[in-house]
């Protein structure tokens, strides 16, 4: 199994080898964090553009840990608020920045299918690094990556994401993953947060949070994006989503398995869907999230731009 | 202009296939045109002196294609179409007359943006235009335009197209108020709370795509609404670019129960889906949406069975930056007058989903029935618009090639079989 994409753009796309291969890619990396001097020469001489539309903290840092962890040159380049209004389109900042000639651009866009509309216009690599509703692939890549380690295995196993699903890029790229590796995912949450016809992605649906919990190896709780649901007429109020939809111990107690383990893409609204015991508690593997996120980057920088130097880290 | 310069004598097109749905005329006939107007239809016709022939052997000649909803832009977006371009856009793709739609800048919702509109028509049009007035001044849903002096100027029916006019109190008034001008009110039947902020049908491919998404409720209700208006007030209410199986029931109860509704459907709307949204084309993007597999073989029936009156472009040129980025920030809304015919020969005629001679008469006789405009006909004393059609030319749509001054299309690159052939205004050929 080798890799044969140009780029990274969506869960969707992939099959069950190439995401094995992706989390394997990862996972023998993930050992350069520990080293001392945390540097291999695999991407030395690449250029790595991270182009960040949205406001992103923890992933353009991922990237760019990554990247450099590899030796490649890392620019960032960031921009907020829509392309419209800097004047300069998406389209046209793309051929700028293909006229530079980078060998893998890294996009983060509030527009879902801009990660596409990119890889279409540039000869080199493009990595989906979350677009609008859309797909967020190394994040599910970096939660597959993170349960693997935990359970040893994936396959069988049952998830429950709880929250948001309808504007959820993650919860997208985890069902499309999940499904394509033999595991067994229900979502849950209000109705008006679970987007139309999502059984037919292959997933169950539930409607409360003790049904959805009950019985599963992984609960993933998304973050609320809570100023737009309100505005929006989704849900009535703060204090009523986290009192039927906020995972606090004791429901966790009174209703998952004792062996069940917490996820949670970041950041975390404290108190809304999660209590800071259950947070920062021992059931939770959120830090573990943050420290496979490079190593999956580097996995999927390295494959994209790296392999076919016939260098290896 | 030069099309008009040409022509100007008798003209006999001779030994084409005559489809004429209003006289129920389908053989081989010779057709002579003198002075703009048809004056025989004969099995076969002497050759008048100093007259034109044109040869239509193997060829169809039907009344002059009529395209009851199209977007000209001018004035005020002569970047994207003007009345010139897009009346050779219409020439080309076998139109012989066309309804502008008043969402122009100014918003034609007064009689001088409508005089402004006919005589650009009269010194650079290539085909017959008849624009259609604002409902709601400056179509913001507030108060009535000045729907009698539109009527007066020569405006066809009415419509705040590309906006719904919510307020059903407002709108019923509007209803009541253009009764005695005897033309109807055209909805655009989209409840704005509901599709706010949507880019796509709601269904499955928009949560894949994680696009908001509109449901087909937002059309159903504001239809449903629109004929109890029209129920309620005895007026003649035509639904714009029907898209949903919904939708198609409920003009099909309406007119059932005897109330005066009609509609329209656009040819995308009969042969895309949503599934063409999946490659988040700004191409696929218009409003309403394209709808599932069910709601276009509604649409479909619908056309087949005259629930569905016409079919329409709902022609809406944009610049390419307006669409070619983000699919959600994406303008609405594509080109259609120099697809149309040639996608629905292709999709529909070819295939037997429709015959070629209700497609004509939902092109020809039914629109012009129901804006009340001349010809639709191919008769003696009918003016003579015609439009004349290869059904074997092999042929891609190559956007380059448009005379729109836009290139929105999502079928660039479709290989099609089946053209329009010649386009005859008045007695003049303007295409090709």
């Amino acid at each position: 199994m080798s890799w044969t994409r140009k780029d990274l753009l969506a869960m969707r796309d992939l099959d069950a080898a190439e995401i094995t291969l992706l989390i394997d890619t990862a996972a023998s990396l993930q050992e350069i964090a520990s080293r001392e001097i945390k540097k291999v020469p695999a991407l030395r001489g690449k250029t790595i553009v991270n182009l960040f539309y949205e406001a992103s903290t923890r992933t353009r840092t991922s990237f760019e840990i990554a990247g450099k962890w590899l030796s490649a040159d890392v620019i960032n380049f960031s921009s907020s608020g829509s392309s419209t209004s800097k004047g300069e389109s998406f389209v046209d900042t793309a051929k700028n920045i293909a006229a530079m000639s980078p060998d893998v651009v890294v996009v983060r866009h509030s527009s879902s299918g801009a990660a596409e509309l990119l890889a279409r216009e540039l000869a080199c690599g493009v990595v989906n690094a979350g677009d609008g509703a859309h797909e967020h692939p190394t994040q599910a890549l970096l939660d597959l990556l993170t349960i693997r380690e935990k359970k040893g295995h994936l396959e069988g196993l049952n998830v429950a994401i709880v929250g948001d699903i309808a504007h959820s890029r993650v919860a997208r790229s985890n069902i499309h993953g999940m499904r394509k590796l033999g595991m067994t995912v229900t979502v849950a949450g209000p109705p008006t947060l679970i987007p139309p016809f999502v059984q037919e992605l292959g997933v169950k649906v539930a409607y409360r949070l003790e049904d959805a919990i009950r019985d599963v190896d992984v609960i993933m709780m998304l973050r609320l994006q809570h100023e737009r649901m309100m505005a929006a007429g989704l849900i009535p109020s703060l204090r009523e989503y986290a009192r039927y939809w906020g995972l606090t111990l004791d429901r966790l107690q009174a209703h998952a398995r004792p062996d069940v383990l917490i996820m949670h893409p970041g950041p975390v609204n404290r108190g809304i869907e999660l209590s800071p015991e259950v947070a920062d508690g021992p059931y939770s593997l959120i830090l573990d999230q943050v420290a496979k996120g490079v190593a999956v980057r580097m996995g999927v920088l390295f494959l994209l731009a790296g392999s076919k130097a016939g260098e290896s880290a | 202009m030069s099309a008009r310069a040409r022509n100007a004598g008798p003209l006999l097109i001779r030994n084409g296939r005559v489809i004429d749905p209003a006289s129920g005329t389908d053989g081989v006939q010779d057709v002579l045109i003198e002075d703009g107007t048809i004056t025989r239809v004969a099995a076969t016709l002497p050759l008048p002196e100093q007259a034109d022939v044109v040869d239509a052997t193997g060829k169809i000649v039907c009344p002059g294609f009529i395209d009851i909803h199209v977007h000209l832009r001018e004035p005020g977006h002569e970047y994207k179409e003007t009345v010139a371009t897009g009346t050779r856009a219409a020439a080309a793709g076998g139109f012989t007359a066309v309804c502008c739609m008043a969402n122009t800048d100014p918003v034609n919702d007064n009689g001088a943006v409508t005089d402004y509109i006919l005589a650009k028509a009269r010194t650079e049009g290539a085909v017959r235009v008849y624009p259609i007035g604002a409902v709601t001044r400056g179509l913001r849903g507030e108060a009535l335009a000045e729907l009698a002096e539109l009527a007066e100027a020569g405006c066809v029916a009415f419509s705040d197209d590309g906006k719904c006019v919510m307020n059903a109190a407002l709108y019923r008034h509007a209803m009541e108020y253009v009764l005695p001008f005897g033309v109807p009110v055209i909805s655009h039947a989209e409840d704005t709370h509901l599709a706010r902020g949507t880019s796509m049908h709601e269904g499955v491919v928009s949560t894949e795509l994680g696009l908001a998404g509109a449901p087909a409720a937002a059309e159903d209700v504001m239809v449903a609404r629109d004929i109890l208006l029209a129920e309620l007030t005895g007026a003649h209410v035509h639904i714009a670019h029907l898209s949903t199986a919904g939708a198609v029931r409920l003009v099909r109860e309406g007119k059932a129960r005897g109330v005066r509704v009609t509609a329209e459907v656009t040819p995308h709307h009969l042969v895309l889906t949503e599934d063409a949204v999946r490659t988040y084309d700004p191409n696929t993007k218009m409003a309403p949406p394209l709808r599932s597999k069910r709601d276009r073989e509604a649409l479909v029936e619908g056309l087949l069975d005259g629930t569905i009156d016409c079919i329409a472009t709902d022609h809406a040129p944009h610049a390419l930056s307006e669409k070619e980025g983000e699919y959600d920030q994406a303008a609405f809304g594509i080109v259609g007058l120099e697809t149309a015919v040639a996608i629905l020969l292709d999709r529909l005629v070819r295939p037997g989903h429709v015959p070629l001679a209700t497609l004509v008469a939902r092109m020809t006789r039914d629109p012009a029935r129901l804006l009340n405009l001349p010809g639709g006909r191919l008769t003696a004393g009918a003016p003579a618009d015609l439009t004349l059609l290869d059904l074997d030319v092999e042929h891609a749509v190559e956007p380059a090639r448009f005379r729109s001054k836009s290139r929105n299309t999502p079928f660039g690159g479709w290989t099609l079989r089946g053209a329009p052939w010649m386009t005859i205004v008045g007695g003049r050929v303007v295409s090709p």
